[in-house]
């Protein structure tokens, strides 16, 4: 894993793309959220939830391997030094 | 508490360097219906809230933040290379003369954000109209906002926002059905 500083055309390219991938999964996740905030007995809708809770957890793992990590305050892993600054902030990219 | 995640909720990509369009984003940052009154409404509502409808207020106060770091990111996009001559040109001189090309919670016409923007009735048909008519009044906003822009990639991001107006909008109205249906029930003790 490189600091951000030193990504090549070819990093920035694959970080977009999971990115977006990561985007476009968390994205069905809030609007089913707010969907069986209101609708809590819909179990179809609650099965394809849980499906993408498990799409969007394997697609962070495999981007924080590559990026760094996702989240502060403990809920990613770290390699030395501690990464949590490397990986650009959502405002610069 | 609240867990960063370092990612947008939607990309946000904008074509050129723009100051005068990043002034009249500015309204939906520190405007009276911008997504920083919406977050803190909510947000603030949500502890007087009936059990039924906590949920549906959290999440979406918890939505807006991401709304406020999107149009911030439009916003920081659109002026980070303007000189002190194109900000003063797209008329944030007075911007300029108070924070630099820093961002500041402030409307289109250079009203600072205050809470009396928002409000907390304690009576949730209240709180909940009120919701309702601040995510319209948004979504007409953004409409606005696309008007007046002809960047692509910026009428992307704000078409995706209006959207958000919508569905929060139409979730409130289902809070209010739950409520109303809950008091006309016929409860047995």
């Amino acid at each position: 894993m490189k600091p951000g500083s030193e990504w090549k055309d070819a990093d920035w390219k694959a970080y977009r793309e999971l990115m977006r991938e990561i985007q476009e999964t968390d994205f069905v996740l809030v609007e089913l959220n707010l969907y069986l905030d209101t609708h809590p007995e819909d179990q179809a809708a609650i099965a394809q939830f849980n499906q993408y809770v498990q799409k969007s957890m394997a697609l962070k793992h495999r981007f924080q391997t590559m990026f760094g990590p996702l989240y502060g305050f403990g809920n990613s892993f770290s390699p030395a030094p501690f990464a949590w600054k490397e990986a650009p902030w959502p405002w610069q990219v | 508490m609240w867990i960063y995640e370092k990612k947008l909720q939607y990309p946000v990509r904008v074509s050129k360097c723009d100051p005068r369009m990043a002034k009249f984003l500015i309204e939906q940052y520190g405007g009276a219906d911008g997504e920083l009154s919406a977050a803190l409404r909510y947000l603030n509502q949500r502890y007087t809230l009936p059990e039924k409808v906590i949920a549906i207020v959290n999440d979406i106060g918890t939505e807006e933040l991401a709304h406020l770091e999107m149009i911030a990111t439009m916003v920081y996009k659109l002026t980070k290379d303007a000189t002190p001559e194109q900000m003063e040109a797209a008329g944030l001189g007075a911007h300029y003369a108070n924070h630099d090309n820093a961002l500041f919670y402030h409307n289109a016409a250079g009203v600072p954000w205050s809470a009396m923007f928002i409000q907390a009735k304690g009576d949730p048909i209240a709180d909940l109209y009120e919701d309702i008519a601040a995510e319209e009044k948004a979504r007409a906003t953004y409409q606005w906002l696309i008007n007046m822009t002809d960047d692509p990639d910026l009428k992307d991001s704000l078409t995706f926002l209006r959207e958000r107006e919508i569905v929060h909008s139409q979730r409130f109205r289902e809070a209010v059905e739950i409520l109303k249906a809950d008091q006309t029930a016929k409860k047995f003790f």
